[in-house]
């Protein structure tokens, strides 16, 4: 118990707060990390899990792509990365590791998406002459939007919690607090630190479980209207 | 004044044969530790996980907060829960395990609960009209059916455990990961490169072997596909 309350004094320092080490400039970097790698990874992902699940192939693929970026520890490729010439490009190598951390679920939730949208529909669709890209952007790509939605979700809280690893590399973030918490021996910032990462990370899962409760009730609403 | 020996060891290879053979007891002793992590980890992970899972399905109101507390364990990110769990168990190997348990919870549990409720309600009935006791109907017929659902839990969560021991090198027992972390400070790129393959090697292995154990548990799905 003691700990907590010792944590707690620690994040209600304001000292800590401040300054290039403090929290405010830590959660910034770390907010700044999730939101470029989240962009990077779904305009790398999303496209080519849209096309492939449109034509109905590379299913192996993406799931295969998805167990075997489980199996790759994100440490080890960060830390290949720093050795390598892109170790010079500052943030570089965290962002890296971390979009290819973040593309094996949105490819796998986004394909299976649209592998899932009724194939009864895509043939009534068909049937009424549309076009393949008409298909894609106005049938099946709002129906498999769930699951879509999900993908990113995951990676999103997925790559708030994996930030953190990239201070173990020197890189900034929330996770560097821990980090300094370790080499300080103090037990109440390593605490402290967690804390604000886990927060931070159950944030944003709430912030997509709001988001796409929303979503899905104003796409039945269409779908109401117009069937 | 010799001159310095023109090895891959000299020149800072990635793949280096004179690293493995040096180095052959430091890289063993690293994978057994990462093993064994892993294994102690998944295996208690699987022993909490039962149980929990068919609490959840037994009674109707423990499903909420136990699918509720495990999904929140998950995301809380490895390097936090590690320092989270760092008052509790101090820079221990204990410390690493506990944390890869309560991962494994997540998965291990949802997988199960899902494979027992997907149990047909008819089996149940006919084994109840064969004369199967609770714990009977539970052990003979549900749990096996209940297994090919759980195994892919199973092999996700070691996949992912074996992955995230090497996060364990902050406090000392990561592992193949204390050698990444090592190298990392040290720019000894044959190290790095070396427990990393080691890495996805251990993770691929387990795998295949949870896949086997599968099949030969399961063998009345293979004459059916």
């Amino acid at each position: 118990m003691n700990t907590l309350l010792d944590a707690w004094s620690w994040l209600t320092t304001s000292a800590h707060w401040h300054g290039q080490d403090g929290i405010g400039a830590r959660l910034v970097q770390h907010l700044y990390l999730t939101a470029v790698c989240l962009l990077v990874s779904c305009l790398i992902a999303l496209p080519v899990a849209l096309l492939l699940g449109h034509l109905g192939k590379g299913g192996a693929l993406a799931v295969n792509l998805s167990n075997i970026g489980r199996a790759v520890p994100t440490f080890a490729v960060l830390v290949l990365l720093l050795l390598t010439p892109v170790g010079r490009w500052g943030e570089g190598p965290t962002i890296v590791a971390l979009v290819l951390f973040a593309v094996p679920p949105l490819l796998t939730n986004a394909y299976v998406g649209m592998r899932e949208v009724d194939q009864d529909v895509v043939r009534a669709a068909r049937g009424m002459g549309m076009t393949g890209r008409q298909l894609l952007l106005q049938v099946e790509m709002p129906l498999a939007l769930p699951l879509i939605l999900t993908g990113v979700r995951i990676a999103a809280v997925q790559l708030v919690a994996t930030a953190t690893i990239a201070a173990l590399a020197g890189g900034g973030g929330l996770g560097r607090i821990i980090t300094a918490g370790f080499n300080l021996a103090s037990t109440a910032q390593v605490v402290a630190g967690a804390v604000l990462v886990a927060v931070f990370a159950l944030v944003v899962e709430g912030i997509f479980e709001a988001a796409q409760r929303l979503a899905p009730s104003r796409l039945g609403l269409r779908a109401g209207e117009t069937g | 004044m010799t001159a310095p020996p023109d090895d891959c060891l000299a020149r800072n290879e990635w793949v280096c044969g004179a690293y493995l053979s040096s180095r052959r007891h430091i890289l063993w002793d690293a994978v057994l530790q990462h093993v064994q992590l892993t294994a102690v980890a998944v295996l208690i992970g699987l022993v909490l996980a039962l149980p929990l899972a068919l609490a959840a399905r037994r009674w109707h109101w423990a499903a909420g907060p136990v699918l509720g507390v495990t999904t929140i364990l998950y995301t809380i990110p490895s390097l936090a829960m590690f320092s989270l769990l760092l008052p509790v168990y101090g820079l221990s190997a204990s410390l690493v395990v506990a944390g890869l348990v309560l991962y494994s919870l997540t998965l291990l549990v949802r997988n199960v609960l899902a494979g027992l409720r997907a149990v047909p309600e008819e089996t149940r009935q006919a084994a109840r009209g064969m004369g199967y006791g609770p714990v009977r109907l539970l052990l003979a017929v549900e749990l096996p059916l209940a297994l090919p659902a759980a195994m892919a839990g199973l092999r996700i969560a070691t996949v992912s455990a074996v992955s995230l021991v090497t996060i364990g090198a902050i406090v000392g027992y990561g592992g193949l990961g204390n050698l990444i972390y090592s190298g990392m400070n040290t720019y000894f790129k044959a190290q790095v490169l070396t427990a990393s393959v080691l890495c996805v090697v251990i993770a691929v292995a387990a795998d295949l072997l949870l896949l086997l154990l599968q099949r030969l548990l399961t063998p009345w799905t293979r004459s059916r596909s």
